[in-house]
Parts: structure tokens; C-alpha cells; sequence
């Protein structure tokens, strides 16, 4: 028998931290001195994935650029539950003006940091699904063509849901939402319509495009840093489930980034200049179904009257995905050795 | 705040003025529960907390002390334990479970090797006796003398070790390892007084002045079926093969050998007949392989070495060169039931491995003591019914084992301490069990087991050289990282990262890495279930 040793880490990369790898091999968020872009009194829900993904965003944003980044955020819950009058839970010079013009305000930011011959302070713009895909689309475009000098990032839930949950063009299909309820032949939100962001930005031939959610800390801390390795337009897209939108429970949040990623509802890819250079391959396959089930926006696809049809549309979807990236089968990130 | 516009300028983290948690209905709490390993091992060994120490090699030093504070012989029990904790252990739902023994064995031969010894206590002053000097009673010799007892070993054989020496092989056991382990044993001051067998108990207490005692005589008489033999034929029992082996004066078994038994006696004399020159050994078993007693792992060996097994058969009587079988089968209820059909073996000698009686002579004079079914009742602290005496290993009900007999002596002397204290110990008590379902396997790295790698068959049919070969130090340190820290937290930072309220703070002592910040803590429970070792528990509030 042979025994092929090879240097094992018990959890890697995986976990946010490890005892056995040096500080430097450990997230950002196993950091005791993290800066903790947005602290505690917020008032995102119990379990919020928003909140998550801006603070995982921004720290890492902090840690690549020395401390000096400036942060444009559209309304929606972000702006909503961090900054109730007279407190805000930011720790980082962050603005907030209005729904639509988040990159746009951005732009500005940047525009005038490059007026004074300050390159070494870069700019973050932020905003939920609503403020990017729908409200904010059309200052985000034009940031992209202009090739702004701008991380831009999305915190997408798939909805709009500081406003009471209504759809956006990032919700998906057959979701129940406020104003798509789960009625008649065809419950949810409809099929064939709504805006998939990533590839739309990455068809701007933008420097630096990449996706990643909650559930993978490390390859979204890298993207960050990488983002920032950049100059011009860069848009990073992060799922961040909903406890209240998605009827999940709290605990679940980062459960459900995972299993959207390993059923290939949502693919992970980073692309340079209009081409994909890299993907998230899945680990563990698992059905959608079983990414759908705890989700009680999908609840009528399942119990009494179940539409095995629905759901098998939605797998057809994320096979879909899973061909396109070429999520199976492609080379695993080395968990033992990246940085 | 007065002199803030409104919406122009908030004080940067002011938000910490709102303490949410007031907002929970749960607290998320650090738990430490009983890991399957611990919670299967008869010896009571912490393997959890063992096996994060030898995670690297700074620490080797601390695992093994770690192990030592239940079990004296890591390195003997690295070889012969049946391992209950590897199939208790959580990862063989996921892959395949940690290599608990192999690390054990790992440490024990370093220990060996660096000679590593233990630190000698302060004497108390009271005299204890050990009766038998197998791993019962040495591991009661071993934790009284650390808790500074004055401690005796009466042995009636020649040599230390009970059944480690006399019933389990060579091959299995190099004699060289388990002197270590009992030479560090009576380093700390155990006197070992051998060929001195105990025939009166409760008059040789009175006469050297022991306090109190604890016998573990073992289960040494091979058990003898009535089956109708020739005159000519050569029946013998196990235990006294094993015995001869043992004494290096083996006795001639023939060339062809019928092993009659299903249990570990049965595989170690068929093994050692065929190194002792048969050139074909056959186990008899009445029932099947699935239901064989055996470990897996010897049967397993044992078939490599080319030991035959005819299952579903017993013994009808043996003549001078072949045994006359009866083919059984099993009923509904699994047991197995004669068929009439008979068939014969060819055999020169045949070895009867059914079961150990005990020789219990010398408690006759204790009338307290209640012997039923051929061994001794004892309560749960491993007290006999006579005050002061103690009891454990082969010779109390129970599983039969090396490892349940080092549990029962660590027991009995906890007792025993006690007892001479003017106390009365209590039964030690187990936490809730972290079991597979409590864990968030996502995490740990995808890592296939290291097996052992075991010696060439041919050497292994003609010798008494140790069959399975260690892993080395690089092997040993994955296979420890393989442990899945079950019910413990071992500082992955997952907490401390993903709670969405910064409500978790970072202490970074040993032991205790973690402090919940309650003014924050909304109770989500992400924290729980995205711990990979269950080690935090969502506990509901007063309301």
C-alpha cells in the first residue's frame, strides 16, 4: 500500500481561520485588529447577509488599500438600518445620497480624488440589487464606459426588501415576492425576464468583473484585494441571502450562499476585460430543490400541491450556469495553500 | 449631537449606543460535549484532546502525557486495542475515521524512544495490593502509585503483563514495547513480586498490611467443551498455546491445524500455528463471519496470511488425523442449529478457543464477595462486596478486553483513593454527546485516511515479526489533523467572522478563545450553525 503524505491543515482555507496557518494564510475576518467597517447597534435583521457581506467587503477593501477608502452607498436596507438618525454604525468615510445615483456619486468621489492628485485613497460604491440592477442601472452603465476609477459593489438579496419585499430584476424565477405572489398556474415571479448583472458588466470589457457570496470568505476577500490591484471600473457581485425576503430561517443565511453555489443557482466566476478567467468550481453537487426547500419564497413549489414541473425549470437553470462556467470538474482553489 | 446638522454627519460606530440585544430570543453559547471517540473508549481516554496536541510536533510530548493520564500503554494498546473509538468517530460518516490507534501507537513509540518518564508524587503513606499484573491490575498499580500509594503487584506467573504477555502474540505485541511501558510503570515505585501466586486474599492483607486491594486476576483457564476425542488424538486449549508460545517453548502442532472458536483467542492461535510451521490452519466457527466475535481487522490479517475458515460448523469429535464436523444453520433468531449432515477435516491437532474461565480460589475466604456465573459482581466504582476490596478486568462481568481491563483498573483506583480517604466516590458522569448531526462538515479539508502499511505475507507465515508497521512522523501529524474536533472549539475564527453583529470578541486564551457580547447579540444562531465542530448552542431566553 502506498501512503501518499501530503501537509493537511484539518480545515484549510475553508474556515474563516486556522491555528495550524500562519495569520497572514487566515481571512481577514479571523483578524482581531479587522476594522470592522460597519459595527455593532446596526439594525439589519437577525442573520442579515447584507450586513455580512459590506463588512466582509469593506475590511478586506481597508486591508488592501492601507486604510484609506472612501464609500458611496445608494438607498436600500444597507443605507436604511446603519444609519437611523442620530447614529451610524460605519467606521469608514461613507456617504449616502440618493436610490439611483450611487455610481454616479462614486464617479464624482473619484473624479475629484484624481482632481487633487490623491490616487492613494480609492473609492468604493455600493448598493443593493435594487440600486444597481433597476434604480442605479443606467449611472453604473455609464461609470463602466467611462472606466471610473471605482470598485463597485452589489449586495444582491434578489429583491427589494427594506420596502417590504417587492421584485427586482435580480429575483429570481417563481419567487414569491409582494408583488409576485404564489398564485395561479404560474406562481412567482415570472420566467424570462430580469437582468443577470454580472455578465452585463462584463460585457462593458470592464479591467475586473467577479461574483462571489457570503459562504466563500476567502475567495471573496481575494477578489476584493484583487479588485483593488486594478485602476477604472471594477463591479463585484455578492449574494447575500435574506432572512426576511427569502423566508429563511436566520441560521441559514450562509447555508444558503453555499448551497446556492453548490447547486449552480448561482455560479462564481471573476472575468479580466470581457472574457471569464476563473470559476468557483462546485464541491459537493446538490440538487436545487434542496437550495429551494428552505426558502419559503418557494414554499408552493412544495407541500400540498407541489409543481415538480417549477422546480425542475429552475434545475434546468442552474444546469445552465453550471455548463456555461463549466462549474464540474474544473480545478478545485488549493484550500491548504492560498492566500 | 445638538449642533449636528440633521443627515450631514453622524459620529463614526455611534450605532453602538443601540444595544440590540435586547432583540433575541436565544443566546448562542460555547458548549464542550462528549466526542463518539471518548465516549467509546473503555479506557476513558480524552482523544479529542489528545489528538489536537499531536496536531503538531512541538506538542507530541503533551498528547502523550495527555493519553497517559487514562492509559499507561499507549504503545501497546497502539497495537492490540480494537480501536471502539474509530468506529465511533464522527468521520467515518464522511470518509473515513481519524486513525486513532495507529496515532496512539505513533506516540507511544516516541515516548519509548525519547524515554519520556513521569514525575514521582509525594508519598501518602498507605499500602495497596494488586493482585494480578495484567493491564488492569498495572493500570491500577500506575494511577494509585501516581496518586503517591505505596503499591504492590503480587504476579503468579514468571513474568509481568498477564494476558499482554502471555495471550497476545508476538506478532501483534513485541515483547521489547511492553516491558517499556511496565518498566515505566515501576519507575515510579511499584513493586512487582512475581511467580507469587495469591491463595488466600483476606489473610494476606492481614498479614502485610494493606489498606485496601484491587484484584484482577484475569480469565486464564481455557474453557473445555466435552467433545468425544481418540485416544490418540492431540487436542490442546488456546490460552495454553498462547501460553507456551509465550514461554518460548511452543508445542508441536502438527502440520495441518483445526482451530476451534470465533473470538481473538481463536484468530491469534490460528496465526500463531501457522508460524509455528502448520501449513494449514482452519478456523471451525459455528456461525457466520458477520457474526464471528473477532475484530475485523484480525480476521482480516489473518485471511491474508492464508488461515482457512470453515463457517457454520462445530466439532463432533475428533479422532487421530481428522475432525468430524457437523454442518449447522441459523434459525430465525440467528442462532446456529444442527442439520445432521457431517463431514470430515483432516487434522493432525485441533485448538479449542471457546471462551476463559477464572480462577477465583483465593476470594474463598471472603464470603461477602458475590461470585455468580464464574466472575465477581462489583458496583459501579469497581467495589467488590467486601469493604476495601476491589475488582476489575477478565474477572468482573462484562467485555473482555485490554482496554476495558486499563479503564477498570483507573476506575477502581479513583476508588480506591477515595475509599482510603474515608469517601465514597461517585460514578463519574457523561455530557451530552456531540454527534455527527452537530457538526458543519463543510469545512474540514477532503482527506483520505493513512493506512498502516503491513509486513510482506511471506514473513508474516514462518515469523513472529510485528505485522502491521507504524506510521511516521508525518503521517501521524495528518492523521491527527483529520480529527474533527467533535463538541470542542478549536479557534477557527468561524464565529468571531460571521456573525453579522460583531457580537462575538476574540479572547485568544487557551481554552476559552471566545466571549459573546450579549449588548449585541440578536440570538440569529449563524454563529451555531456555521460552527464545524458544534461547539456552540443556541440557548432560549427568559421571556
Amino acid at each position: 500500500m502506498t501512503i501518499t503524505p501530503r501537509e493537511l491543515y484539518q480545515i484549510g482555507t475553508y474556515a474563516a481561520g486556522n491555528r495550524l496557518l500562519d495569520l497572514d494564510q487566515r481571512s481577514v475576518q479571523a483578524h482581531g485588529d479587522r476594522t470592522n467597517s460597519i459595527t455593532s447597534g446596526h439594525r439589519a435583521c437577525q442573520g442579515c447577509g447584507e450586513v455580512l457581506g459590506a463588512r466582509f467587503v469593506l475590511d478586506a477593501a481597508m486591508r488592501a488599500c492601507d486604510g484609506k477608502v472612501v464609500v458611496s452607498n445608494s438607498t436600500g436596507c444597507l443605507e436604511v438600518f446603519s444609519t437611523p438618525y442620530p447614529e451610524s454604525a460605519w467606521q469608514v468615510p461613507w456617504v449616502h445620497s440618493l436610490f439611483g445615483n450611487g455610481a454616479a456619486v462614486a464617479t464624482g468621489m473619484a473624479a475629484g480624488l484624481r482632481a487633487q492628485g490623491r490616487d492613494d485613497i480609492r473609492v468604493v460604491g455600493q448598493a443593493g440589487d435594487g440600486g444597481t440592477v433597476d434604480i442605479g442601472f443606467g449611472p453604473l452603465s455609464g461609470m463602466f464606459e467611462r472606466n471610473d476609477d471605482v470598485l463597485f459593489v452589489c449586495y444582491d438579496n434578489q429583491g427589494y426588501m427594506n420596502t417590504g419585499v417587492q421584485r427586482s430584476g435580480a429575483t429570481p424565477a417563481s419567487a414569491a415576492t409582494a408583488n409576485t405572489k404564489a398564485l395561479g398556474a404560474e406562481p412567482g415571479n415570472i420566467f424570462g425576464q430580469g437582468k443577470d448583472l454580472p455578465r452585463i458588466a462584463l460585457a462593458h470589457e470592464i479591467p475586473y468583473v467577479a461574483t462571489a457570496t457570503v459562504a466563500d470568505l476567502h475567495d471573496l476577500e481575494r477578489k476584493v484585494a484583487k479588485a483593488m490591484t486594478f485602476r477604472g471600473a471594477r463591479y463585484l457581485h455578492v449574494l447575500v441571502p435574506c432572512p426576511l425576503g427569502w423566508r429563511s430561517a436566520s441560521h441559514d443565511t450562509i447555508k444558503l450562499a453555499r448551497l446556492a453555489t453548490e447547486s449552480g443557482m448561482f455560479g462564481v466566476f471573476e472575468g479580466e476585460r470581457g472574457d471569464v478567467t476563473a470559476v468557483s468550481p462546485i464541491r459537493r453537487q446538490v440538487p436545487a430543490e434542496d437550495y429551494l426547500r428552505l426558502q419559503g419564497r418557494f414554499a408552493h413549489l412544495f407541500g400540498e400541491h407541489p409543481r415538480p414541473d417549477i422546480v425542475a425549470r429552475l434545475q434546468e437553470q442552474a444546469d445552465r450556469t453550471i455548463a456555461r462556467l463549466g462549474l464540474l470538474g474544473a480545478e478545485p482553489h488549493d484550500h491548504t495553500l492560498e492566500v | 449631537m445638538d449642533k449636528t446638522p440633521f443627515a450631514i454627519s453622524l459620529a463614526p460606530g455611534s450605532s453602538t449606543a443601540d444595544k440590540t440585544g435586547t432583540w433575541r430570543t436565544e443566546r448562542a453559547t460555547y458548549v464542550t460535549s462528549m466526542p463518539p471517540c471518548s465516549n467509546g473508549c473503555p479506557a476513558g481516554e480524552d482523544v479529542r484532546g489528545w489528538l489536537k496536541h499531536a496536531e503538531t510536533e512541538e506538542s507530541y510530548e503533551d498528547a502523550w502525557r495527555q493519553i497517559m493520564i487514562a492509559n499507561p500503554f499507549p504503545a501497546v494498546m497502539g497495537r492490540i486495542c480494537y480501536h471502539p473509538c474509530e468506529t465511533a468517530c464522527n468521520r467515518g460518516v464522511l470518509d473515513e475515521s481519524v486513525g486513532i490507534n495507529s496515532v496512539e501507537r505513533f506516540l507511544g513509540d516516541e515516548a519509548i524512544r525519547q524515554g519520556w518518564q513521569l514525575p514521582k508524587p509525594a508519598p501518602t503513606g498507605q499500602r495497596v495490593l494488586v493482585v494480578g499484573s495484567g493491564p488492569s491490575g498495572l493500570s491500577a498499580a500506575y494511577q494509585l502509585a501516581l496518586l503517591g500509594h505505596s503499591v504492590t503487584v503480587k504476579e503468579a506467573a514468571s513474568e509481568p503483563g498477564g494476558m499482554m504477555h502471555y495471550g497476545i502474540p508476538s506478532y501483534r505485541l513485541p515483547r521489547a514495547v511492553l516491558d517499556a511501558e511496565i518498566d515505566r510503570i515501576l519507575t515510579l515505585g511499584v513493586e512487582i513480586e512475581l511467580d507469587s501466586p495469591v491463595d488466600d486474599l483476606a489473610a494476606l492483607m492481614q498479614a502485610e498490611h494493606y489498606d485496601a486491594a484491587f484484584v484482577a486476576v484475569g480469565a486464564q483457564i481455557g474453557k473445555r467443551a466435552y467433545i468425544p476425542a481418540g485416544s490418540t488424538s492431540h487436542v490442546l486449549d488456546a490460552v495454553s498455546l498462547l501460553h507456551s508460545v509465550a514461554d518460548e517453548q511452543p508445542p508441536l502442532v502438527g502440520r495441518r491445524v483445526a482451530i476451534y472458536g470465533g473470538g481473538n483467542t481463536a484468530i491469534d492461535a490460528a496465526r500463531s500455528a501457522k508460524r509455528l510451521g502448520a501449513a494449514e490452519a482452519v478456523v471451525v466457527y459455528r456461525r457466520t463471519r458477520n457474526r464471528m466475535p473477532a475484530s475485523d481487522s484480525e480476521v482480516h490479517e489473518a485471511e491474508e496470511e492464508g488461515i482457512a475458515f470453515r463457517w457454520l460448523s462445530t466439532i463432533d469429535h475428533v479422532d487421530a488425523d481428522e475432525v468430524t464436523l457437523e454442518r449447522m444453520e441459523l434459525d430465525a433468531d440467528g442462532f446456529p442449529q444442527p442439520t445432521g449432515t457431517f463431514e470430515t477435516l483432516t487434522a493432525d491437532s485441533v485448538v479449542l478457543a471457546l471462551g476463559q474461565d477464572t480462577d477465583l480460589s483465593l476470594l474463598d475466604g471472603m464470603h461477602d464477595v458475590d461470585v455468580t456465573d464464574g466472575v465477581v459482581r462489583v458496583d459501579e466504582i469497581g467495589m467488590t462486596g467486601r469493604s476495601g476490596v476491589f475488582a476489575g478486568g477478565d474477572m468482573v462481568p462484562g467485555e473482555r478486553s485490554a482496554t476495558v481491563a486499563i479503564g477498570h483498573g483507573r476506575r477502581a483506583a479513583r476508588a480506591v483513593d477515595t475509599w482510603l480517604a474515608g469517601q465514597v466516590a461517585e460514578p463519574q458522569a457523561s455530557g451530552p454527546l456531540a454527534d455527527f448531526a452537530s457538526l458543519n462538515t463543510w469545512y474540514f479539508e477532503d482527506a483520505p485516511r493513512t493506512h498502516r502499511s503491513r509486513l510482506e505475507a511471506v514473513r508474516r507465515s514462518s515469523t513472529f515479526d510485528e505485522v502491521v508497521v507504524g506510521l511516521d512522523a508525518e503521517t501521524a501529524q495528518y492523521e491527527s489533523r483529520r480529527c474533527m474536533s467533535c463538541g470542542s472549539c478549536f479557534s477557527c475564527d468561524n464565529c468571531f467572522a460571521m456573525c453579522p453583529d460583531n457580537a462575538i470578541v476574540q479572547l485568544g486564551m487557551p481554552g476559552e478563545p471566545y466571549a459573546i457580547d450579549l449588548d449585541y447579540c440578536k440570538g440569529c444562531g449563524l454563529c451555531a450553525t456555521e460552527c464545524p465542530s458544534g461547539a456552540i448552542a443556541m440557548v432560549p431566553e427568559e421571556i
